[in-house]
């Protein structure tokens, strides 16, 4: 067999300049008259050392990275030779402690071949949760889903199981199942990264949403910041109906499953499920009310599942070894792994995949080793623009939804997001304000002009105008918004502001 | 083509879409470049829609516009991933070497400056999205330089 070179298609990877390595690569392996295969995997989320070469001989693959289109001669030259002696060798990419020490169950196969690649997909347990979920029927497989513990990845920890019930349990001529693809989050990737490297895992999670509700339609909302995603999704779409698995005749089981990409047009309210299905209807994003629940009355008033990206995939694994498999990881409440994304100012930044229980500084510390700019750590926010800024004191906490709450804070979709100590957390206020007021839908007032309210307020702060009053107006505002908002976009948006004023309190004027 | 050919084709492949209008702006846009205003009544009465309701949605999506973009559009992720690696500074300076102003287009018709908040690229920020590719750890130098070789090669879309 020829000797097979892997090199990412991932939107990071791409970014870092992965296509020119691909493309030297052909070039050079030509030019020297050498077989080899070029494949284009997906990334497996150690984007610190993107492009990440990887380089299969003999069964073992060894990894260089990150890699330039400068670097190959010498590789392939330390490839003929020693090849652990090039100074971009890691060695086998599996030994790499960075990933070795991970345990990846949603993400195991993301990185290692073809995204696309049908065979690829099968020969590593690809559609055996399928198969399961054909033989085991509607509530066999809510049931399963229920054992496994698995709750919602998107933000609001909802247990999956249950919501299916209620839509299993809700009778209506047409159903819907809808993943969210809005990851609108600054410091996630997950649901991006997974989209890239394994869609079929996310495809197939899908059809055994609506095989378990008695579904036959689906949609991805996609958002449009994505088009790598969007590519690969529908790529994978059309692969996934030519082999059988979509279609009117699932597999040849008689059951019928459809499946869309949609994509979104920027607006990160879109995220919130309600707010999603209105502009999957082709309308404003607009939040509803609850209820009633998207479950009862959904898309197009019909009973339809809304779940996250990872939510969705990790039904894979859940059907293919069993609910007891998947809780056994974890640990209280807080079953199977953990997704973090480290992001920002990060030395090794990238996608860490592991069971509950390690503290905020472990990751850190241990995966994220320390700041890119070599300066102190000073603040961290976990869970996107509307979790809290979290002081040196507080790394400690246990990173499961359960301790992240107990401190005020939230996990959500898993983003953690570090700044060095040149941060100015008067400005990271102003901004969650800011952002606020660009991206509410408009319905209610504490959200819409309570955060423009809020932006003038901060910036009367920190021109130390008043500072004792305008703090207790701010104060003011902040409970407004947390009590009065139909949703957390205006509900949670203190959460930052205020954690910065508490925390950060000199750096407000 | 012309752009009223165009834009009945659309219309012909979106007509009995459930949730149509999306996908309708998204192809009109990809196509024109823009959403001509004087499209939104052709666009209300295919769909079974209002102009109010064609009009609040092209409104409230930042993506959807209605005037005549730049042959390239630059995008600059102004979230907090991307603040904490240095985003303001080079939003700054964005615009000064261009400038012109998020929403704007440069007056040579070459580039339109925009907002974005997150790419997906937060483990290799400050990032930056040029027409349909994502640029990673982009410091002004390297702002400058993607911006010569879109003016250099000047193809556009
Ligand atoms: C302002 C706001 C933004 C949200 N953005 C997202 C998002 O981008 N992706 C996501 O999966 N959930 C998001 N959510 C949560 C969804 O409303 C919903 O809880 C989730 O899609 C349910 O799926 P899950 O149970 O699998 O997590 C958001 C919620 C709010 C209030
Ligand atoms: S809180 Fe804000 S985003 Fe949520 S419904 Fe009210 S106005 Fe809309
Ligand atoms: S915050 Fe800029 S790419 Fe995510």
């Amino acid at each position: 067999m020829n000797t097979r070179f892997f090199v990412p298609r991932d939107t990071t990877a791409l970014a870092l300049g992965s296509d020119e390595v691909a493309v030297a690569l052909g070039a050079e392996l030509a030019s020297r008259s050498l077989a080899g295969d070029v494949v284009r995997n997906g990334s497996r989320g150690a984007f610190w050392l993107e492009p990440l070469l990887e380089v299969e001989q003999a069964g073992q693959r060894l990894a260089f990275g990150p890699v330039a289109a400068a670097d190959l001669p010498g590789v392939l030259d330390a490839l003929q030779g020693v090849p652990g002696e090039h100074p971009l060798c890691l060695g086998p990419v599996d030994e790499i402690p960075w990933l070795a020490s991970q345990q990846r169950l949603t993400f195991a196969r993301a990185g290692q071949d073809d995204p696309l690649s049908l065979d690829a997909y099968r020969r590593q347990e690809g559609f055996r949760g399928l198969e399961r979920a054909l033989e085991l029927g509607p509530q066999g497989i809510v049931d399963e889903v229920t054992a496994s513990g698995l709750r919602g990845r998107g933000g609001a920890a909802f247990p999956a199981g249950i919501k299916w019930q209620t839509v299993l349990d809700t009778p209506a001529e047409q159903k819907y199942i809808v993943c969210n693809a809005d990851e609108g989050d600054s410091g996630t990737f997950a649901d991006r990264l997974l989209m890239e490297a394994d869609p079929y895992q996310l495809i197939e999670g899908m059809i055994i949403a609506g095989l378990a509700v008695e579904a036959t339609q689906g949609f991805i909302y996609l958002r449009s910041e994505y088009p790598a995603a969007l590519g690969v999704l529908n790529a994978a779409i059309a692969g996934a109906e030519a082999a059988g698995y979509l279609g009117d005749d699932i597999g040849g089981s008689g059951r019928a499953f459809h499946l869309e990409v949609r994509v979104g047009a920027g607006a990160y309210i879109c995220g919130e499920e309600t707010s999603l299905l209105d502009s999957l209807e082709g309308k404003r994003g607009m939040v509803r009310t609850k209820p009633p629940l998207p479950a009862i009355r959904g898309l197009f008033g019909q009973p339809t599942v809304v779940n996250n990206v990872l939510t969705l995939a990790a039904v894979s694994t859940v059907l293919a070894r069993g609910s007891q498999y998947y809780h056994d990881f974890g640990s209280g409440r807080s079953r199977g792994t953990l997704t973090v994304q480290l992001a920002g100012n990060i030395r090794r930044g990238g996608l860490v995949e592991i069971p509950f229980g390690a503290t905020l500084r472990e990751l850190l510390e241990d995966f994220g080793g320390g700041t890119f700019s070599g300066r102190p750590m000073r603040a961290i926010q976990v869970g996107g623009p509307l979790g809290a800024y979290l002081p040196e004191p507080q790394w400690d906490t246990p990173v499961d939804y359960e301790a992240f709450a107990a401190i005020g804070a939230m996990l959500g979709h898993g983003g953690v997001v570090v700044f060095d100590d040149t941060v100015d957390m008067g400005a990271q206020a102003r901004f969650a304000m800011e952002f606020c007021a660009a991206e509410s839908c408009g319905k209610c007032t504490p959200c819409r002009i309570g955060s423009t309210r809020g932006l003038e307020v901060i910036d009367r702060i920190i021109a130390r105008e008043a500072p004792a009053q305008n703090r207790a107006l701010l104060n003011d505002l902040c409970d407004t918004m947390e009590s009065a908002s139909l949703c957390a976009m205006g509900g949670l948006t203190p959460n930052p502001v205020r954690s910065a004023l508490a925390h950060f309190a000199e750096d407000f004027g | 083509m012309q752009s009223d050919q165009v834009l009945a084709e659309l219309l012909d492949r979106y007509r009995d879409t459930p949730g149509g209008l999306l996908p309708l702006l998204h192809a009109i846009q990809d196509r024109l470049g823009h959403i001509p205003p004087d499209s939104v009544p052709a666009i209300a009465t295919a769909l079974n829609l209002s102009r109010a309701e064609v009009h609040g949605v092209i409104s409230f999506y930042h993506d959807f516009h209605s005037d005549p973009r730049g042959r390239h559009r630059i995008q600059i992720c102004r979230a907090e991933a991307c603040q904490a690696m240095g985003s303001r500074l080079l939003e700054a300076h964005a615009k000064a070497a261009l400038g012109i102003d998020f929403g704007e287009t440069t007056v040579d018709g070459a580039v339109t400056l925009e907002p974005v908040y997150c790419l997906g690229n937060c483990a290799c920020s400050p990032s930056v999205r040029i027409d349909e590719r994502v640029h990673a750890r982009v410091s002004t130098d390297r702002f400058d330089a993607l911006v010569a070789g879109l003016r250099g090669g000047g193809a556009g879309k």
